[in-house]
Order: C-alpha cells, then sequence, then structure tokens
C-alpha cells in the first residue's frame, strides 16, 4: 500500500491511499468517527473507492454511483476476485450513458460492507479481532453519512448526480433527503422508500440459512479459521430467484434437464435451473462475507424513509431544487412499480422536478444491470439534459 | 369502413396551413413567460418543449403511453408515466399556474372530475378539445346515421380511445355547472383558422371544429 495523501483537517489525519486489486482507500482516524444511527461512533472509518474520468475544474461534474446489497466499488472495472467486468460496465464508461469522458464518477464500498470499507470483517480496535456482530448496525443513512464524508474529502461540494438500483435507490433518496443542496440530480433505480413485508421476510430467510450454517460459528468464524459457505450458498440461491421473474426463469430454464437425459430419481441437480441456483450460490460465497450479508441485508430492512419524516414522504423532498429520474421495470416483484410510483407521487406532492419511467420487460429486478436500451436512453437522455442545466 | 371514411367529412385536422398545432399555438400565447406549467396527456412533449423554448415555462407532464414517456424523458423534459383519471389527486392544490390538457379529455374516464382536478392543482386550466357539434359532424349522423370517421378521429367507435365527446355548448355547460368561470377561449375552424365572435354560442357550436378554453375557478 502506497500512501498518496495525507492531510489534515482540524485535528483529525486523513489517509487516501491507493489499494491492492484497483483502487483507492480511505481512513478517517479517531477524531473523526462516524455517529451512527444507532448511537455508535465508528472509528477508525475506512471507505473503499474507485473513480473514473477526470474531475472538472469546477468540481462540478462528479457522479456518485451506489451499489446494490452484493455489489461493490468495481463499478466500471475487472473486479479483483472474480476477473468479471463491473456490475455496471454496461453502464458507466467512455461514450455509455454515465460518460466518463464527460463526468467524474465515483463509486464507494458500503459501510459494513466487504470490499475495502469498515465492515464486521474489519478489525476492531478494541479487540485487535474481526469486529463479527459487534459492529454496529449500519444503516442506509450511515452509508449515506460515510459517502458524504468521502465526498467532502475528495473537494467535492455539490454531486452532479447521484444514482443507482436497489438498496442503491434507497442511498440516492436518502442522499436527495438528507443532503438535497449537495445532489443537483437523482437517479434512483427499482427501489423504494421504504423495505417491504415481503423482502424483509426474503432478507430474514436468508441470514437464517448463514445462521443455521455450524460455520458460522455464532459470527465468530474469521478467528475459528471456518467459513459459512453453505449457509451463505442458500441465502444467495433463495436471493437470487426474488432477482428474476417467473416468465425469465421459464424462458431460460423451463423444466429442461442438466446434462442429462432422464430424471435421476435422486437428489441431484436434475433440472438446469437447480445447477444454475447452485452455481450462483457457489460463486458469491467466494466473493461475500457472510457477516457483511447480514449486515446489509438489515440496514435494507431498517430503511423506511416515510416512517423517518413523519409518515408523509413528502416531507422528505419538500422545497427540493434536485432533478429526479426514477425507473421501474414491469417484471420487478422486489421493488415493483408502484413501489417506485409511491416515490413519483411523494415527489409530485413536494413540487419537486420529476420524471418516471417503466421499462417493459421479464427481466426482473436484476433488469436495472443488463442491457436494456430503454433504461439506456433514459439515462443518458435525462443526464444529458441535466448537464446542461448545469453547465458542464 | 372503407366508405364511412371517404364520406364522412373531416370535423377538422388539428393543425393549421403551417402544420402546427393550432391548439399549441394559442396556448403558448396565452401561457406567461417563466409559469409554472403542467401538461396532461403530454404525449411525445411537443407543447412541453414549445413552452420551454418559446416561454421558458417550468414545465412537467403526465403521459400514459409509456413509449412517449421514454421519448420525452429522453428529450430531457421531466415526465412521469400516468393518467389524468388516476394520478392529479397526487398533486398539492395550487402546485401550477397553469395545467393543460390539450385533445385528452374526450380520452378521459370522468372528465368532470378531471377538469375539477385540474382547477384545484392548477390557478388556470387550459383544456382544448374537438367540437361533436361541428355541423359536419352533424350532417354525418343525421345523413348516414353512423358515427362520424375523420381524419383526426379515425377510428371506429368500438376502437377508440375517445370515450366522451362533447360539444362546445357541453363543455360550458359543464364549466358552468362547476362554478367555473372561462376566462378566455377561442374556437378554430377545420382549416385552423380562428373563429371571430365566439360569444355567439351556437355559430361557435356549429362551425369550430375544435375549442380552446381558459378556465379559472
Amino acid at each position: 500500500m502506497s500512501v498518496a495523501r495525507i492531510s489534515e483537517k482540524g485535528k483529525s489525519r486523513v489517509v487516501d491511499a491507493m489499494i491492492e486489486g484497483g483502487g483507492r482507500s480511505i481512513e478517517f482516524g479517531p477524531d473523526r468517527p462516524l455517529r451512527l444511527d444507532s448511537g455508535a461512533d465508528l472509528s477508525p472509518l475506512t471507505i473503499a473507492y474507485q473513480t473514473y474520468g477526470r474531475l472538472n475544474e469546477a468540481r462540478s461534474n462528479a457522479v456518485l454511483i451506489c451499489h446494490a446489497l452484493t455489489g461493490d466499488q468495481h463499478a466500471a472495472n475487472t473486479h479483483p476476485a472474480t476477473g468479471k467486468p463491473g456490475w455496471w460496465d454496461i453502464m458507466i464508461g467512455p461514450g455509455k450513458p454515465i460518460d466518463t469522458d464527460r463526468f467524474f464518477v465515483i463509486c464507494s464500498n458500503v459501510i459494513g460492507g466487504c470490499m475495502g470499507s469498515t465492515g464486521p470483517s474489519s478489525e476492531n480496535p478494541a479487540t485487535g479481532e474481526p469486529y463479527a456482530l459487534d459492529l454496529p448496525v449500519i444503516t442506509v443513512r450511515d452509508m449515506v453519512r460515510a459517502q458524504a464524508m468521502l465526498v467532502d474529502e475528495l473537494g467535492i461540494e455539490t454531486l452532479f448526480c447521484v444514482a443507482g438500483g436497489s438498496m442503491g435507490g434507497m442511498q440516492v433518496l436518502q442522499w436527495a433527503a438528507s443532503y438535497p443542496q449537495r445532489v443537483f440530480s437523482a437517479l434512483p433505480i427499482a427501489t423504494a422508500a421504504k423495505h417491504s413485508a415481503q423482502n424483509i421476510a426474503f432478507h430474514e430467510v436468508g441470514r437464517q440459512a448463514v445462521m443455521a450454517d455450524p460455520d458460522w460459528c455464532g459470527g465468530n468464524y474469521l478467528n475459528e479459521e471456518q467459513s459459512p459457505k453453505k449457509g451463505l450458498a442458500v441465502a444467495r440461491m433463495a436471493a437470487h430467484i426474488t432477482y428474476l421473474s417467473e416468465t425469465a426463469l421459464h424462458r431460460k430454464f423451463g423444466r429442461n434437464l442438466q446434462d442429462r437425459e432422464t430424471l435421476t430419481f435422486g437428489f441431484d441437480a436434475d433440472f438446469q435451473i437447480e445447477s444454475y441456483l447452485r452455481y450462483q450460490g457457489m460463486t458469491f460465497v467466494d466473493r461475500f462475507d457472510a457477516n457483511s450479508y447480514l449486515y446489509l441485508t438489515r440496514a435494507m430492512d431498517y430503511f423506511d424513509l416515510v416512517s423517518d419524516y413523519d409518515g408523509n414522504l413528502a416531507n422528505a423532498f419538500m422545497g427540493t431544487e434536485t432533478r429526479f429520474c426514477l425507473v421501474s421495470f414491469t417484471s420487478d416483484w422486489l421493488f415493483p412499480t408502484e413501489a417506485n410510483r409511491d416515490i413519483v407521487h411523494a415527489l409530485n406532492a413536494a413540487g419537486a422536478h420529476v420524471s418516471f419511467v417503466e421499462v417493459e420487460t421479464d427481466r426482473g429486478h436484476d433488469a436495472f444491470l443488463l442491457d436494456e436500451p430503454e433504461l439506456f436512453d433514459t439515462v443518458r437522455g435525462f443526464l444529458t439534459a441535466a448537464a446542461k442545466a448545469r453547465g458542464i | 369502413m372503407a366508405i364511412i371514411a371517404e364520406t364522412a367529412p373531416p370535423a377538422g385536422a388539428l393543425t393549421n396551413a403551417a402544420d402546427e398545432r393550432v391548439d399549441h399555438a394559442f396556448i403558448c400565447d396565452y401561457v406567461s413567460n417563466g409559469a409554472k406549467v403542467l401538461d396532461v396527456g403530454c404525449e411525445d412533449g411537443t407543447l412541453l418543449s414549445r413552452l420551454l423554448k418559446e416561454r421558458a415555462v417550468d414545465g412537467r407532464g403526465i403521459e400514459i403511453s409509456q413509449r412517449r414517456v421514454n421519448e420525452c424523458v429522453a428529450r430531457g423534459l421531466f415526465v412521469v408515466q400516468g393518467d389524468a383519471d388516476a394520478d392529479l389527486k397526487n398533486y398539492p392544490d395550487d402546485a401550477f399556474d397553469y395545467v393543460i390538457l390539450s385533445q385528452t379529455i374526450q380520452a378521459t374516464k370522468k372528465p368532470k372530475e378531471v377538469v375539477s382536478e385540474l382547477l384545484r392543482i392548477g390557478r388556470k386550466a387550459i383544456v382544448s378539445f374537438p367540437n361533436f357539434g361541428h355541423w359536419r359532424v352533424r350532417f354525418s349522423l343525421l345523413f348516414t346515421g353512423r358515427m362520424p370517421v375523420t381524419r383526426t378521429l379515425p377510428e371506429p367507435w368500438y376502437e377508440t380511445q375517445n370515450i366522451h365527446f362533447c360539444t362546445i355548448r357541453d363543455f360550458v355547460m359543464m364549466v358552468e355547472e362547476l362554478g367555473a368561470h372561462v376566462e378566455a377561449e377561442a374556437a378554430f375552424s377545420s382549416r385552423g383558422r380562428r373563429l371571430e365572435a365566439v360569444e355567439n354560442l351556437t355559430l361557435t357550436n356549429m362551425f369550430a371544429s375544435q375549442a380552446v378554453f381558459v378556465l379559472c375557478r
């Protein structure tokens, strides 16, 4: 690790450095703790992040990308762990809808995550051991506060755009509610202002799968040199179904058999869909931390911007000058169009500038990560118009 | 079908000789600079773009067709997918200076409630609509005994989206029932020429192919 920049702000010490595997990492010293919603302080605080493109002289072209539950800061570069393209490589890059020839794109790993930002696998300064379950519960608002510290440190006052889907969309909404002056435009995709009972239910199934794995060791698997891979894989398999749609599953897999002519009358993966889900589960555990999965699903469960603003979401956006564009997908049953439309109605009630596009697709919630031309046209059109209004 | 289409005369084109929507031209003249405007049923954003360019309005739109909403967003307009019957209730009172319903009222399920909502969320409502009292429509119904099929309303009765046609007289009566006031009105011939003497309702209702009303509470 080579230290690139050390800045002094007041008494605090901030270290911004290149990290192995690409990207950067910023550490806020003991004098700059992050006060969490739970009341606890998180310190020291590390935020791992990536940037693409160049910040212009006016510092007016920064786009903050917020990742989803199992995403990370590697939005548009080859992922250091999997070797695959970034999760939004299709959206971010030179000439792409989020055009890095034009915009300075920042994407940071959320706190509670496992790709370099402070999370349950980070060292607890009190014990010298990994936090595990001693890490305080993190909320979406905490994630956003941490991002604001990073954005401050990068010397950016107002973000040109904050964009993201799913849990990333929740962060976008939180940014727009918490820091309206700092968000010129907001692009929440396939998201909701509050996590639904059904979604909390699915998350609970995932967490119980992790905790039921004996190798989870009550959360202490790192000290015990174990890994609750089976539990985490099951959690991922269950969650993955919710990211798709019945139509897409039928189209892709139907009842097709996996490398065999007939049923085996056993419990092997006879069907292609079984084989596919097992693969999804297996590959996930190689890149994701089980405790992070618990923390981040919890953060989503706790997200309720409506109750944060006295039961009226419009209060969250009253008087906002941020330009909004929301996108939903017809076959998304995790964050259905109605959940997105509720946000649009609140924004209308608040007198905000808002566009809303529902993209017709059978690919379910995952559509926001896929090649959806209508999504690209929308993002490009929205950002181009916003850039014109911003003078960039 | 073909016979009807040929023999039924047009109730009037929506455009004038310059191929410009006459109701749009009137609305653009009427709306004040920098006003806050909602265009309900904004289609591909033609009017909103024009208002933005000529009047520097703070404009928003509602459009039922997703494809058109996407076109609008790609043009940089603020448009949400929705429809007049269902979505106006989400807007607060006095949210806009002008709420425009251009050639859309006949496609709404509850036109009277929609106009009432327009007048709640906007200080002024501008409504343009085709006049079913035009003499050619009357003539067509009288002599063919069938619902008119025209250039601007090309679908037969069983396929049309337009479920609530009215005449200018019908509209004026509804406005009275709502207790609203007509601040301005314009009527246009089938060639897109503005008719004079609109105060003579009987003549206007006979010879206008479309009308634009500016309403206030």
